[in-house]
């Protein structure tokens, strides 16, 4: 296997091992989404979405 | 009288909250052209594209064990420094990769336009929305680990499709943290602006390597 690959692979664990304290401390400690909080940000995910797409089109 | 108290109260937490923002953004911008200049250093040294996985790796262990613990103190700012220049530095390795495409030039003043547009978007809706986005760090943190997984698992099975999904949910993701960074600042549940631009320049440097990484693929896709 390559060195970067290697890399890549010790630098994925790492991310996981930091990234499930901070799931489990949202999730017993965050804040419940109140209503139509859920609406507002994939509005304005769906937003990013369209613009993600406008880019690719523009290179393509 | 309870109108006005509740006037008199929430006052300081508001002042707090904007001098947070302004320090965040400035301690932002001074990080994003830091990264900048060594992106060029690492560009002229022509360093070869390890540099990246090395560099991020140094700038993980340097922002989970040492800047937590240093982000109270003035410390912390020189800590920020050398998190973000690493990760400039090996961005530029990354970079010198992309100029040698034919569409390389176009590629990367898209992304960088990409991103920035998309930062600035969603910091004005997380601002002036009267959404508290902070709701969202379970479902963000759940996200990031199915796509670090599905990042582990595409090391060995190097599908391009599987590369470009993950890229796609990494950008999306992002986008959510920083509705829920730039809330959580806003609402007071961030009050250390170095940790603010820590997460913030993480979603915007994530963001450009993403869309860099879709934007090259798409672009070859004939």
């Amino acid at each position: 296997m390559e060195w970067g690959k290697i890399l890549a692979f010790v630098a994925g664990i790492m991310m996981l091992f930091f990234l499930w304290p901070a799931y489990k401390h949202h999730q017993q400690n965050g804040k419940q989404a109140e209503k139509g909080d859920w609406n507002a940000a994939i509005f304005a995910i769906g937003g990013v979405v369209l613009f993600v797409l406008l880019l690719i089109m523009s290179v393509r | 009288m309870n109108q006005f108290n509740s006037v008199v109260a929430t006052r300081p937490n508001a002042d707090v909250a904007n001098k947070v923002l302004k320090n965040t953004y400035i301690l932002l911008s001074a990080t994003l052209a830091f990264s900048a200049v060594m992106a060029l250093v690492s560009m002229s040294l022509a360093v070869p594209p390890i540099a990246y996985m090395i560099s991020v790796i140094a700038s993980m262990v340097l922002g989970i064990f040492v800047l937590p613990r240093t982000a109270n103190s003035s410390t912390g700012i020189g800590v920020i420094f050398l998190v973000t220049g690493l990760l400039g530095f090996g961005l530029g390795s990354i970079l010198s990769m992309y100029l040698a495409l034919p569409k390389g030039p176009q590629i990367i003043a898209t992304a960088m336009g990409g991103t920035g547009i998309i930062f600035l978007g969603l910091s004005a809706y997380a601002m002036t929305t009267k959404r508290d986005f902070s709701f969202m760090g379970g479902f963000l943190f759940a996200g990031m680990m199915v796509l670090v997984i599905a990042m582990l698992a595409n090391i060995f099975l190097e599908m391009p499709a599987l590369a470009m999904a993950v890229s796609g949910g990494i950008i999306l993701v992002m986008s959510g943290f920083i509705l829920f960074d730039t809330s959580r600042i806003i609402n007071g549940g961030e009050t250390n602006y170095i940790m603010a631009t820590y997460g913030l320049y993480l979603s915007i440097f994530n963001i450009f390597i993403s869309l860099l990484q879709l934007l090259g693929m798409m672009s070859n896709d004939d």
